[in-house]
């Protein structure tokens, strides 16, 4: 399944960097976000767009992650080329991402 | 236990305008916050003032105070705004004036000013964050320094009577911190109480982000009547205690998860979100809905606020020159594609001299690039787009009209063909010891 069917997002920049949030609908589906959307799958996930490290923070009181993104704005808000110069529409491409579902669950 | 209700009533520069007045007119609010600049826009308007003293403030605030003071002066709504941009003085002065003309000479109009720190940060030569690189580096391109102001100046100046305080540069949450500290008395390092004062403004700084704006996704996230979008309240308690709400009846939705995307919008380590008033950290902040539209966001907490303030820097970086054309029908694509290499080639073939290109087709990989689109299947139509900075304007040209000459050069069939070519100004930071700031309050006779 795709991230999308069990996690919201939400990105947010400051400069040249992205930050998106990933934050699970219901707070059991949390586990597998933890597992599954690691930093690395993130920074691969965005291959051609982040150039710098992508840092994740883990947010158990809301099942969130927040994942920073360096030098992924091309260069800036303020300065980028890009025709979304403030990435905000990276939050629909990370939920995108491929889930493989609790045995349990899914 | 007190509490205050605060309204936000707008999220940036060119928000709605008619939410804030259902806001003062039916949200029981006391309070009235107005965010309307944006990191570039005070570099923007100091450019402006250097051409008009009277001038450098936000577009929109006559239209916003004209809409609102009646309702706001009936009600003993106290409204606080950045809306003074690059010249906060100025932005009083036309509040008063538009006040007088709206028959409310009695409303005290109060300006903060001391944010521009341009002096402080060039005898410095403070180092700039995100580059390598000096304030005195940048030389002739520099236009601006502004330091985020806390929240201090702005509960002084309320407590000093103030209806309506505008200010320049200050942190988008400490506009909100202001009336929490002023209605209630907050210790300055009462450093847990400012952290949650600052989860508070944080929330509800985007306005609409938070009441379901910037949200919504068909069959997964639904929300309703977005363009009656209501704007959001916060209900504070002295102790720090937060609800979220909107207007019954208005567009939009607060629930749990509005509200856990907006906590974590433009957020970073979520222990560590630096703000001039204090450190704010949101990682144990818990967040339950406790009734329709209605959620208590808890466990905000600080710790000691830093010895420096982050200053915004504008300056002149480059020029951007753009152009954009349509292919659509069978082949769109392919066409799509020989229309970019055409250009690419034009530009070499021109010397046409850009230190940094893209090219790419809008519908197809202009978002996130060609390695994530890739799987994407083929579109009806795409929009090529090449846009390249350059060192000056008349370079900047030439990269459109290499677009636009694909109507008569290019593929078959392009169409809605356009062009620009801009300056940009920029921001960058830098870090100023805070004592070199010196904010100060002036009032404005109406």
């Amino acid at each position: 399944m795709k991230l999308r069917e069990i996690a919201h997002s939400r990105t947010g920049d400051k400069g040249n960097v992205s930050n998106i949030s990933v934050i699970a609908y219901d707070a059991k589906h949390y586990p597998l976000l933890l597992e599954q959307v690691t930093a690395a799958r993130v920074k691969s996930h965005f291959a051609g767009v982040v150039q710098g490290e992508v840092v994740r923070y883990e947010l158990p009181n809301l099942s969130a992650l927040n994942f920073v993104m360096d030098q992924a704005l091309g260069g800036g808000v303020t300065r980028s080329l890009a025709l979304d110069a403030h990435g905000k529409s990276l939050s629909s491409a990370l939920l995108d991402l491929d889930i493989i579902p609790a045995p349990e669950s899914k | 236990m007190r509490t205050i209700r605060i309204g936000s009533g707008a999220g940036y520069s060119g928000d709605r305008i008619e939410p804030a007045i259902e806001l003062a007119e039916k949200g029981d609010i006391q309070y009235l916050v107005f965010e309307c600049l944006g990191e570039r826009t005070v570099a923007l308007a100091q450019q402006a003032r250097m051409k008009n003293p009277d001038s450098g403030y936000d577009p929109l605030l006559e239209e916003r105070m004209r809409a609102v003071l009646p309702v706001c002066a009936a009600k003993g709504i106290k409204i606080v705004t950045n809306m003074g941009a690059a010249n906060p003085e100025a932005a009083a002065r036309k509040t008063a004036d538009i006040a007088r003309s709206l028959g409310l000479p009695s409303l005290k109009v109060a300006a903060i000013v001391g944010d521009d720190v341009l002096d402080a940060c060039k005898a410095g030569d403070l180092p700039i964050m995100e580059f390598d690189g000096t304030i005195k580096q940048l030389g002739n391109r520099l236009l601006s320094a502004n330091a985020y102001l806390g929240a201090e100046p702005m509960a002084q100046a309320l407590a000093a009577g103030a209806d309506i305080v505008i200010t320049g540069r200050a942190s988008d949450p400490a506009l909100f911190l202001a009336p929490m500290i002023h209605a209630f008395g907050w210790a300055m390092d009462d450093w847990n109480l400012l952290g949650q004062g600052t989860v508070a403004g944080h929330l509800l700084e985007c306005a609409g982000q938070i009441t379901g704006g910037y949200f919504a996704d068909p069959g997964y996230k639904d929300v309703a009547d977005l363009a009656r979008l209501g704007f959001p309240i916060g209900e504070v308690g002295e102790d720090g205690s937060l609800v979220v709400t909107k207007v019954a009846g208005a567009g939009g939705a607060v629930t749990a998860q509005t509200c856990k995307e907006q906590l974590l919008y433009e957020v970073h380590d979520p222990t560590k979100y630096f703000q001039p008033d204090v450190v704010a950290d949101f990682s144990q902040v818990k967040i339950e809905e406790i009734g329709p539209d209605r959620v208590r966001v808890s466990g905000g907490r600080g710790a000691k606020r830093t010895d420096t303030l982050k200053v915004s820097v504008g300056y002149v970086d480059s020029y951007i020159g753009e152009g954009q054309i349509s292919y659509a029908g069978p082949g769109a694509l392919a066409r799509g594609r020989l229309a970019l290499e055409i250009v690419r080639e034009r530009l070499k073939l021109t010397n046409v001299a850009a230190s940094e290109l893209r090219f790419e087709l809008v519908g197809v990989d202009s978002l996130h690039g060609p390695e994530v689109s890739a799987r994407a299947a083929e579109p009806y139509e795409v929009r090529v787009r090449v846009s390249g900075r350059t060192e000056n304007l008349r370079e900047a040209i030439r990269i459109g009209n290499e677009v636009e000459t694909l109507y008569t050069n290019g593929p078959a069939a392009g169409g809605g063909a356009w062009k620009s070519a801009r300056d940009v100004v920029a921001v960058a930071s830098v870090l100023l010891p805070r004592e070199l700031a010196k904010p100060q309050i002036r009032f404005v006779g109406a």
